[in-house]
């Protein structure tokens, strides 16, 4: 059963001259429990694709088929109970006049949880913080900590489906390495469903099993991982993205 | 950074560790402590504390008018008109029907405070009410709310004024209302653009995509970020309204004699201006101090609430 299938998707911004085409033509599928991964340069379209599923971008046309279900314009909230989004910068992502209990309190509401004092805590559990972070400011928290605020949210509606938008490229590296750990821990014990953008190749080879490579807004290949760690790329684009990646020391190893 | 700083030497002691505490307990406590970390913020700027001062007094001085002023500000004394500052029994004098001024002064400080709380609450409303859905909903919404905010804007203050009063008859009600219709097109700006800045924000997409809808955005989310931008720009523009209510007081269209209005009082004392200075130049200091106070409230204001305007 796939969780997420995307079929002749486009999306673009603007109107008329001022049109950008920012996704042309994507097709992949997800089944579900698999960690999918796109990668690109900045402004290949990555996060759009992600945007259009969660319907932040209203603007595309084509075929997006979550859980068995084809998406119209308007999602409704079963949509949001099946499919979430951790965003890129948390610093950006935590209202800075709400504190971790509001941001989560307000979550589990709106999806219409009773019982929320014990959910909160266990959510904060989860994603190793304790109840001593419970009513704290944005301000109060580190970059990690926000972070795993955000995830928390994240999971509040107990969702299937996680997109992930870079989670870890505004965190350092240590802390980077311990929000990739909690992710793949949660989705071993949630089974979940991850859809995770990335710029960073070796992210993605640790955290998902099949990536798309997109280059101004194109797919041009979808490989395994093994086929990446392997060398067997295809597409001069995506050779080129390995070799980038591997740098200067190993660069004869990319010919 | 300050906030850090102020907390150092407090850490020990009961209930200001507490307040200081970086891991509150309840919802109650994070917002007290927030609450009073920026209040450590703002009785570090010594002018605002200034600021702050006179406008307790003004309130306190309002509060106890029957008990402070020494005289019935109504009572003519025909035979004492018109006493310089420092006359026996009058320390600041008497005006032109023989009223004790500091009486008058004091009684008239209700009138401002009255004036002053209830714009303070009208106009922001409409403004950030206005504002907000503006910037929010976008389209044809935000430009036909837009342009009447422009139409409201394109006339002067007080003209407007002038006409509403003109319009709705004399009175301090009328005046209020009449200030208050001209008053919120600025702020109505700034929320729009307040507004456009957060909408399309990571942390306003992140509550989109719990299914919020778009008035619990709007009340939840967008107004505790706008209110504190609202706040400053309104206490600076207390001074203002304080002024466009003495005007139209000046005028005759606000407060009606015999009401110890302090812009009123100072169009009493413009016929005696040469001669009899105290008069007028009296409640015309009344009326700058507390445009003062409100200035000087409004810039520390600034600094706590929105430290990027500050320039620091």
């Amino acid at each position: 059963m796939s969780g997420i299938i995307l079929k002749d998707l486009d999306v673009w911004f603007g109107q008329g001259a001022n049109r950008v085409d920012a996704v042309k033509n994507a097709n992949f599928a997800v089944p579900l429990g698999e960690s999918f991964g796109l990668v690109g340069e900045s402004g290949s379209g990555k996060s759009t694709i992600l945007r259009a599923i969660t319907g932040l971008a209203e603007t595309w046309s084509g075929t997006i088929i979550i859980d068995g279900k084809t998406l119209g314009h308007k999602r409704d909230s079963e949509f949001y109970k099946t499919v979430q989004m951790v965003f890129q910068d948390p610093y950006a992502s935590l209202h800075p006049r709400h504190t971790v209990d509001q941001v989560l309190s307000e979550t589990l509401s709106l999806h219409g949880f009773d019982d929320i004092e014990n959910r909160i805590d266990k959510l904060l559990l989860d994603v190793g913080l304790g109840p001593s972070f419970r009513f704290r400011y944005p301000h109060q928290l580190s970059g990690g900590q926000r972070q795993r605020v955000a995830i928390a949210r994240a999971l509040a509606p107990e969702p299937r489906i996680l997109l992930l938008d870079e989670p870890t490229s505004a965190l350092d590296v240590s802390v980077q390495a311990e929000i990739l750990n909690l992710l793949t821990d949660l989705r071993a014990q949630r089974g979940l469903t991850f859809l995770m953008v990335s710029h960073d190749l070796s992210v993605v080879s640790h955290m998902c099993s099949r990536m798309a490579v997109m280059q101004n807004g194109y797919i041009v290949e979808i490989l395994s991982v093994e086929d990446m760690r392997g060398q067997n790329a295809s597409h001069p684009y995506t050779r080129h993205l390995l070799a980038s990646s591997l740098g200067f020391t190993s660069s004869e190893a990319a010919q | 950074m300050s906030q850090t700083d102020l907390a150092a030497p407090t850490q020990g002691t009961g209930w200001r560790a507490w307040l200081l505490s970086d891991t509150p307990t309840s919802r109650r406590h994070a917002k007290v402590a927030s609450l009073y970390q920026s209040w450590l913020q703002f009785r570090g700027n010594p002018m605002a504390m200034f600021g702050l001062m006179i406008l307790v007094a003004l309130v306190l001085i309002a509060a106890f008018a029957s008990f402070i002023s020494p005289y019935d500000p109504f009572v003519q004394e025909l035979g004492n008109r018109l006493q310089p500052p420092g006359a026996e029994g009058h320390i600041l004098g008497t005006d032109s029907l023989g009223r004790d001024l500091l009486s008058r002064i004091i009684y008239g400080s209700r009138i401002t405070l009255y004036i002053v709380t209830l714009v303070a609450i009208i106009a922001p409303l409409i403004g950030l009410f206005v504002g907000t859905v503006a910037g929010y909903a976008g389209g044809f919404l935000d430009v036909v709310l837009m342009r009447i905010t422009d139409i409201f804007l394109a006339f002067p203050r007080l003209v407007l004024a002038l006409a509403f009063v003109a319009a709705l008859g004399a009175g301090i009600e009328n005046a209020v209302l009449a200030i208050s219709l001209t008053a919120w097109p600025p702020y109505a700006r700034i929320a729009r653009a307040e507004t456009l800045t957060i909408r399309n924000s990571d942390y306003i997409h992140a509550v989109r995509l719990q299914g919020a809808g778009a008035l619990r955005i709007i009340t939840k989310h967008i107004w505790p970020l706008c209110i504190s931008s609202l706040i400053i720009r309104v206490t600076l523009d207390m001074a203002g309204i304080i002024l466009a209510a003495a005007g139209l007081g000046f005028l005759g269209l606000g407060a009606q004699p015999p009401s110890p209005e302090w812009g009123a009082m100072v169009s009493d004392g413009r016929k005696f201006i040469l001669d009899h200075w105290w008069v007028a130049t009296i409640p015309g200091l009344a009326i700058f101090i507390v445009s003062l106070a409100f200035n000087l409230l409004g810039d520390g204001l600034r600094d706590v609430l929105d430290p990027k305007e500050s320039g620091e």
